[in-house]
């Protein structure tokens, strides 16, 4: 099933000028063009700084808690009665999910660059909740663009942004979720470029973002390959994650891109179905095009007309995917599956059953995925799933996917 | 038909209303274009619809979504030019966000613009940088891309986006900026300038035109079709011809 037609795609040398493969680029309004340049040129400067890098570790390690468990899910595990099943715990991070490894490493950026306010857009709301965090940590303005749909089933989460000091715009454009809230977020960027810095939180977006995203990100797979080796000893044989936009899933699979042993699963929203029009499932259904500045895939119409797309999950509600990802998927080296709404709840039900843990409801398409790969697998065989983020924030939304209205007011 | 070129707009100078296609419909935009050519319009700016138009404000979203409840296609607004070929030489130029000729293929789309006669493109998310994709098949077919540069862009930026354009788009607010020097190193840089606003009174057109080669205003224009009825065909007539005058300072 997964076969590697080019076992050599190494980011370090395939991404050239911002581009994975052809994918990539920097497709923006010339009113942004100059300052998207001062972004790639700051990043390019501190990268690999080593002051920079000592202040991006120490916070993750400080404040954001790092590293993360690796956890064996032992019940899971005998249940499933195939491979070992190891969770990658982003859910226990500071704010509950991966985002704020991206989030500390593009404020340290904005910090740089002489930045006061920052700006983001957010779906499940776990990006914006980051980057509420960060700006309150480093006495940075922040200002929240979320679609008026994710306000509504996200309530929680935006008034933890508020309690945090940040604004949150409840966008009410188009289909008002988060393809929206980045229009929105990208507009007022357009407007106020001088004193501000627009945080993106998922792979995507113009060069630098996808690269920024991808090494901040990389740090789950750098402590997951270590806490493996040590372990158990080896590499994992699968590294799964969901992706939406893909940054959990491109940093979950980053360090192991070189590792052509290690297969790569990124487990996308199917919502209501692949042969239904409710659906996300960028990888599955959509073609090349150019939006929100990059050159990627999209689910978009004949015309090139951005769809609407659905899924129970704000985070992965989205039309497009990194442009790293694609690349991935063109070259055999990562593999996508597409997890409905159904499965993905069964997931959310079934993982706080047996292992205690309350996963976010995007997570849980990577382990429904993990539900139907492990029994096809021999006991000595290794799964790593990431769990991006915790599944608080859903719970209200389950229960209402069950029929039970939870009364929160 | 011979081929009309956007430089055949400017005699010296040019007003270029802007409309979308199929706002409200497309049988009352190709009425639209006739009443201002009727006025004196030198080039229509006509917008192709997109489903998430970032570059753009709230009214020509809004009018974007009217199009789309009238089922505008990107055949349909080909459709539009073809219809209004009938009646006007005018230069046409599409505005259309990056996708639309990608997933058109640059060759077909520059091949069917050539076919209408269409004189020129501005496409907003193709900035300089990435315009290498779709230059070979606009040289092929001889569309002009035009350059769009922010008023407040640095000298050295200006001067890179002027060498391969023969037209520039200036955006953004005029109030304050030294327009004359900017159109003056754009002229010696063989490139005419068109300022771009919403909305200009006759005053502020012919103010703006003693500096630029030419004006292009949108908001006005799609404000107007917000509120069609029977008297917004005269209202286009006498908006063009006020401003067409201005413009060229009758």
């Amino acid at each position: 099933m997964m076969t590697n037609t080019n076992p050599s795609y190494d980011p370090e040398t395939s991404m050239n000028n911002g581009r994975y493969m052809e994918y990539g680029g920097q497709y923006l309004p010339e009113v942004l063009a100059p300052e998207i340049q001062r972004v790639a040129d700051a990043y390019a400067k501190y990268k690999d700084d080593p002051e920079f890098l000592n202040e991006f570790h120490t916070l993750l390690r400080e404040y954001a808690g790092r590293p993360s468990l690796l956890y064996y899910a032992k019940n899971m595990t005998e249940d499933l009665g195939g491979a070992q099943i190891y969770l990658k715990r982003e859910d226990l991070n500071h704010t509950g999910a991966h985002k704020i490894n991206n989030v500390i490493g593009q404020a340290l950026i904005a910090k740089r660059m002489g930045k006061t306010r920052l700006i983001a857009e957010t779906g499940a709301g776990q990006h914006g909740v980051a980057t509420a965090t960060i700006a309150a940590l480093f006495g940075m303005e922040c200002e929240v663009f979320m679609g008026k749909k994710d306000t509504d089933r996200q309530r929680l989460n935006v008034y933890r942004m508020e309690l945090l000091g940040a604004k949150v715009h409840a966008v009410t454009s188009g289909s008002m979720v988060l393809k929206d809230a980045v229009n929105a977020a990208l507009q007022n960027y357009a407007q106020r470029s001088d004193d501000t810095f627009y945080v993106i939180g998922s792979a995507v977006g113009p060069h630098p973002y996808p690269a920024m995203v991808h090494d901040f990100q990389s740090v789950i797979s750098k402590e997951s390959k270590q806490q493996i080796q040590t372990v158990a000893g080896r590499l994992p044989d699968y590294v799964v994650a969901c992706l939406g936009g893909g940054s959990n899933a491109i940093g979950s699979f980053a360090d192991y891109i070189g590792n052509d042993s290690v297969q790569l699963i990124g487990a996308e929203a199917a919502g209501k179905g692949v042969d239904t029009a409710m659906t996300a499932a960028t990888m599955k259904l959509g073609s090349t095009g150019i939006f929100h500045g990059m050159k990627s895939r999209f689910l978009q119409n004949k015309d090139g007309q951005i769809d609407a797309v659905y899924s129970i999950s704000a985070g992965l509600d989205y039309p497009g995917i990194g442009p790293e990802h694609v690349a991935l998927m063109d070259s055999g080296r990562a593999q996508y599956v597409a997890i409905t709404d159904d499965e993905a709840v069964d997931a959310f039900e079934y993982i706080a059953k047996e292992e205690g843990i309350i996963a976010a409801i995007e997570s849980c398409h990577a382990v429904a995925e993990v539900k139907k790969l492990a029994p096809t697998l021999s006991r000595d065989k290794i799964i790593i799933c990431t769990l991006y983020g915790r599944g608080d924030k859903d719970v209200a939304s389950i229960a209402k996917y069950r029929g039970i209205e939870l009364n929160e007011d | 038909m011979t081929t009309t070129k956007l430089s055949a707009a400017f005699t010296p100078k040019a007003f270029i209303p802007y409309l979308i296609a199929g706002d409200p419909d497309i049988e009352t935009t190709v009425s639209n274009i006739q009443a201002l050519t009727t006025g004196g319009a030198d080039a229509i700016e006509l917008g192709i619809p997109f489903s998430d138009p970032v570059a753009d404000g709230p009214d020509i979203q809004a009018g974007d979504l009217r199009a789309f409840a009238a089922g505008i296609s990107v055949a349909g607004v080909f459709d539009i030019v073809a219809a209004a070929r009938k009646f006007t030489d005018v230069p046409f130029i599409l505005v259309t966000y990056a996708n639309i000729p990608f997933k058109f293929g640059y060759d077909a789309f520059c091949a069917r613009c050539s076919e209408l006669n269409v004189a020129a493109l501005i496409i907003p998310d193709l900035p300089l940088e990435e315009q290498g994709e779709i230059r070979p098949s606009a040289d092929k077919y001889g569309i002009s891309i035009i350059a769009t540069v922010p008023l407040n862009s640095e000298p050295a930026r200006i001067a890179a986006l002027a060498a391969p354009a023969e037209f520039a788009l200036l955006q953004g607010d005029p109030t304050g900026v030294d327009l004359s020097a900017l159109t003056t190193s754009l002229k010696q840089a063989g490139v005419r300038s068109i300022v771009g606003l919403g909305s200009a009174d006759a005053t502020q057109a012919a103010t703006l035109a003693a500096s630029a080669d030419g004006v292009s205003i949108d908001t006005t224009t799609v404000q107007l079709i917000a509120k069609q009825d029977a008297t917004t065909s005269q209202k286009l007539t006498e908006l063009a011809a006020t401003l067409s005058a201005a413009v060229h300072g009758a």
